[in-house]
């Protein structure tokens, strides 16, 4: 393992990024140096700058000030090409594959080896190929088309292809996102391989446990801004014989750790617990100090997180929503569960695991293959959203500009989108009432403090959080009796989060049961009276909140059997 | 905040607005050919003139409804060639023109419903499927009636279609064509299905999660955007004295190219009906004068063009020129990955 000295010329640095999208300043001053041969993570909550710093590293965006630098001297990335000929590769969460071509054609998709008159020399791909597999030490054939591969070998595949051109700094976005547990732990062995051979690797997770599990550094974005840069110690800071601040981080609950998960890569020396935050607040702590995984929390939101989340305690009236044994062919198994008037329960789990399809198909954008779902009592139609919505249910949907919003619509007409059926009131005597429109679209941009110039303007002009909000005015506005949130605040900052949240907890007050899909750890955790865990098109755990705690739910999340059930 | 007053509105998103563009256009059209083309003015040949477009401008308000939703319809053309054709056919069969004439319109919603069904169960693309059935139709009109033309439709029915009111320059089927375009004004811009379009043509995965049925509005647009033609069909057989299977050959292109001129967006969710007809009247005035002052079907044909390409060009050069008081931001950058391989939708 070959240790970088913190005076070593980093392979791939930033120096002093700024870059700015219109109004939005995505990175402000930030500086990033990466070593040969260290895994380096990259935390920060959404919105961050996380993805534009990637990009800017990849070539993708330029910066509008700042340099990068690349084995210390400043280099000018004009796109993709320019970074990949520097031998920087980005693995993405989402594998982008030819699915037709062969493993080995992918590999070397754009830099087959050639025979003469330009043919393509196959077998010496395959060769290649296969050579590159061993290195990395993982199975796979090299004749295979790409098509039916798991992501996990979709992303080993991307790997060798960055392998094959020498990139000597991988970067990988989210790549644990899709996968299993135990697709993972062979994901971080070959990351542990590359970083042997001198790569070096920088790693964007949300897992916490995974970025104590593979990385030796990591550097904390906020708010586009560089919080800090150190070296990461014990996840609970309990291992450190000779620290006298261990105590300051055993007592966050919300939060609390999910190591035990083994296969640290640290260097014995520098298990130790960090002292409080702004002690090692410098860029690039000393060795022999490390930070635990509260620190790296506190670092990320900036301030103690139970503020955050205001779920006031309601009576819990009768059941609202009732989805019993729901399937959906391959996608998700016999689901069943409730939720009860002036409940907020929580969906937790992986990406992919079939938390948004589940919502799909309960609200009626999907059918559903067997099963059924009551709305108060009443069962709804498969595959009708109409009905549903007549029902009394809203779905706010994952993704926000392709599913929430018609971006080129203006303010007012998305709001009312939601009334064409004729619930809103905005419709008389078949035709559309452009008054009471008007009035109800104010009237819901208002309540949810919508930030806007006119609401005649283009939605696509608002900010992400206020985009949001035209979402949740356009469902709040038909009054529904079970809302269904998908990813309420993802990516939107953090002001508006906390509105997001106390608007949550106001409607469940008010007797609406609300289901709530979040990725977001903390949050489901703060917010939910219930919380469910999906693994693997299961619903594997029902956990009240008094149990639910961040290891008991990724446990679960995971397919590692939890507190409920045994796996 | 908060002043959304129409004119307001208006100021901002259409201070130049493509729709208004093509008016103004029209107007300037007729005042310099009303000046200075010879012959244009009198009632005769604005007759002529509003007659010879009517069966574009019929076919546009169901195809600016279509193209809004996102869709197209290719085969609108064919499908007035076989209502002329089977029109033609049955009256040589010796049946009454009453009775002909509805079988024609049941026959131009069949065409439509067959496209719609492609269309919305299969989930074909509509421009292939109307590219499939833009032959398919004409194919069968030929089969129907050979290459026969039938002439010798009743007095009464020749006489509406192709006569004006007295000695003004309204042609009798004019009247009829201003009820449907009311009816289809009203229909896009003040109902709730109407507006529900726009949604679907802007993103239809935003609309289905919006409780709208995308599916059957679609299938609705396609019935009666089959009917419209076949009604067409009707218009041209009688207009020109003359059921052919090859009536209306190429008419879908004049039609797209008219709504596409009228500022309706090729990829959907934009556009006025007001738009598209003043598009439907600029292509046949411009026709109509450069004939008459005898321009070469050549150049005629060159102009139509380099029109069509302007069409395309112009409503993007003027949304941006409306927009560029309102600085649009740029969104930041998603939180995952980019790439060809989003998430299944």
């Amino acid at each position: 393992m070959t240790r970088s000295e913190p005076d070593a010329v980093p392979v791939l640095a930033l120096e002093g990024v700024s870059k700015s999208f219109g109004a939005v300043r995505a990175l402000r001053d930030v500086s990033l140096r990466l070593y040969a041969g260290e895994a380096h993570a990259l935390a920060g909550e959404n919105g961050a700058g996380k993805s534009t710093l990637i990009k800017t590293l990849a070539g993708v965006h330029r910066p509008d000030t700042g340099t990068v630098l690349l084995d210390g001297r400043p280099v000018v990335l004009h796109g993709p090409a320019d970074a990949r000929d520097a031998g920087v590769a980005v693995i993405y969460q989402e594998p982008t594959l030819f699915p037709d071509l062969s493993v080995a054609e992918n590999v070397f998709m754009g830099r087959q080896p050639r025979r003469s008159l330009g043919r393509v020399d196959h077998r010496a791909a395959r060769t290649a190929a296969a050579a590159l597999f061993a290195r990395l030490g993982v199975d796979l054939d090299p004749q295979q088309p790409a098509r039916g591969l798991s992501i996990a070998d979709q992303q080993l595949v991307e790997i060798a292809k960055a392998l094959s051109s020498d990139a000597r700094v991988l970067i990988m976005d989210e790549p644990t996102a899709a996968l299993t547990g135990s697709e993972v732990a062979r994901l971080f062995g070959v990351v542990r391989t590359l970083r042997e051979q001198g790569a070096a690797v920088l790693f964007i997770s949300h897992r916490l446990e995974e970025i104590f599990r593979l990385c030796q550094r990591v550097t904390t974005l906020r708010d586009g801004a560089l919080v800090a840069s150190d070296l990461l110690g014990d996840p609970q800071g309990r291992r450190a014989p000779e620290s006298g601040g261990s105590g300051a981080s055993g007592g966050s609950g919300s939060t609390g750790g999910s190591g035990g998960s083994g296969g640290s890569d640290r260097p014995a020396g520098s298990g130790g617990a960090a002292g409080p935050a702004d002690a090692a607040d410098g860029a690039g702590a000393p060795g022999g100090r490390g930070l635990t995984e509260d620190d790296l929390v506190r670092r990320m939101v900036g301030r103690d997180l139970d503020e955050l989340y205001p779920k006031q305690d309601t009576p819990i009236g009768e059941v609202a929503l009732d989805v019993r044994q729901l399937t959906r062919e391959g996608v998700f198994t016999d689901v069943s569960f409730t939720v009860r008037h002036g409940e907020i329960v929580g969906l937790a789990g992986l990406v992919g695991a079939g938390r948004s399809e589940v919502a799909r198909a309960v609200f009626g954008v999907d059918r559903w293959d067997a099963g059924s779902v009551h709305v108060d009592g009443r069962p709804l139609t498969n595959g009708a959203p109409s009905i549903a919505m007549a029902a009394g249910l809203a779905l706010v949907p994952e993704d926000r500009r392709a599913q929430g919003l018609v971006m080129g619509m203006s303010i007012e007409r998305n709001v009312n989108l939601t009334a064409l059926t004729g619930l809103g009131g905005t419709v008389r005597g078949g035709l559309m009432d452009r008054r009471a429109e008007r009035s109800r679209a104010l009237d819901w941009a208002v309540r949810l403090q919508v930030k806007y110039a006119a609401l005649a303007d283009a939605v696509g002009t608002l900010s992400g959080g206020n985009q949001q909000k035209v979402v949740l005015a356009k469902w709040l506005a038909t009054t529904p009796k079970v809302l269904i949130v998908d990813e309420p605040t993802r990516g939107i900052d953090v002001g508006t989060k906390a509105e997001v949240h106390r608007l949550l907890s106001r409607l469940a007050a008010d007797g609406v049961a609300v289901l709530m899909i979040s990725s977001d750890l903390p949050e489901v955790l703060g917010m939910a009276d219930r919380v469910l865990v999906m693994h693997e098109g299961r619903l594997t755990a029902e956990i009240p909140r008094a149990g639910a705690t961040e290891e008991s739910v990724m446990a679960a999340a995971t397919g590692r059997g939890t507190t409920g059930r045994a796996a | 905040m908060a002043d959304s007053s129409p004119k307001r509105a208006a100021r901002r998103a259409g201070a130049l607005r493509w729709d208004g563009v093509v008016g103004v256009l029209l107007l300037v059209l007729l005042l310099l050919s009303f000046g200075f083309v010879d012959g244009f003015g009198n009632a005769l040949n604005l007759s002529f003139l509003i007659g010879n477009t009517l069966p574009i401008a019929l076919i546009a308000l169901p195809m600016t409804l279509l193209v809004v939703a996102g869709e197209i319809d290719l085969s609108v053309a064919s499908t007035a060639g076989l209502s002329g054709a089977v029109m033609g056919a049955l009256w040589n069969a010796g049946m009454a023109i009453e009775t002909i004439i509805p079988i024609c319109l049941l026959l131009g919603v069949v065409c439509g419903l067959v496209n719609g069904l492609l269309v919305t169960r299969l989930g074909l693309p509509s421009l292939a499927v109307t590219i499939g059935t833009l032959a398919a139709y004409r194919g069968i009109a030929q089969i129907v009636l050979g290459s026969n033309a039938v002439t010798d439709f009743p007095a009464p029915y020749l006489d509406f279609a192709a006569g004006r009111i007295g000695s003004t320059f309204v042609p009798y089927a004019f009247l009829p064509f201003l009820v449907l375009l009311a009816v289809a004004v009203v229909v896009l811009h003040a109902t709730p299905f109407g507006r529900s379009l726009f949604a679907v043509g802007a993103n239809e995965e935003a609309a289905r999660f919006a409780g709208i049925r995308v599916r059957r509005h679609k299938l609705w647009l396609f019935t009666a955007t089959g009917l419209m033609s076949a009604l067409t069909g009707v218009f041209w057989a009688l207009h020109y004295a003359s059921a052919r299977y090859d009536n209306a050959t190429g008419l879908e292109l004049s039609v797209v190219a008219a709504v596409l001129l009228g500022g309706i967006d090729f990829d959907g969710g934009r556009g006025t009906l007001g738009g598209a007809v003043a598009g439907v009247f600029l292509l046949g005035g411009l026709q109509n004068a450069m004939s008459l002052l005898n321009v070469s079907a050549q150049s005629q044909t060159v102009v139509t063009g380099v029109l069509l390409v302007i069409s395309v060009l112009g409503p993007r050069v003027a949304r941006q020129i409306a927009a560029r008081p309102v600085a649009l931001p740029v969104p930041p950058a998603p939180q995952t990955s980019p790439g060809p391989s989003e998430r299944d939708r």
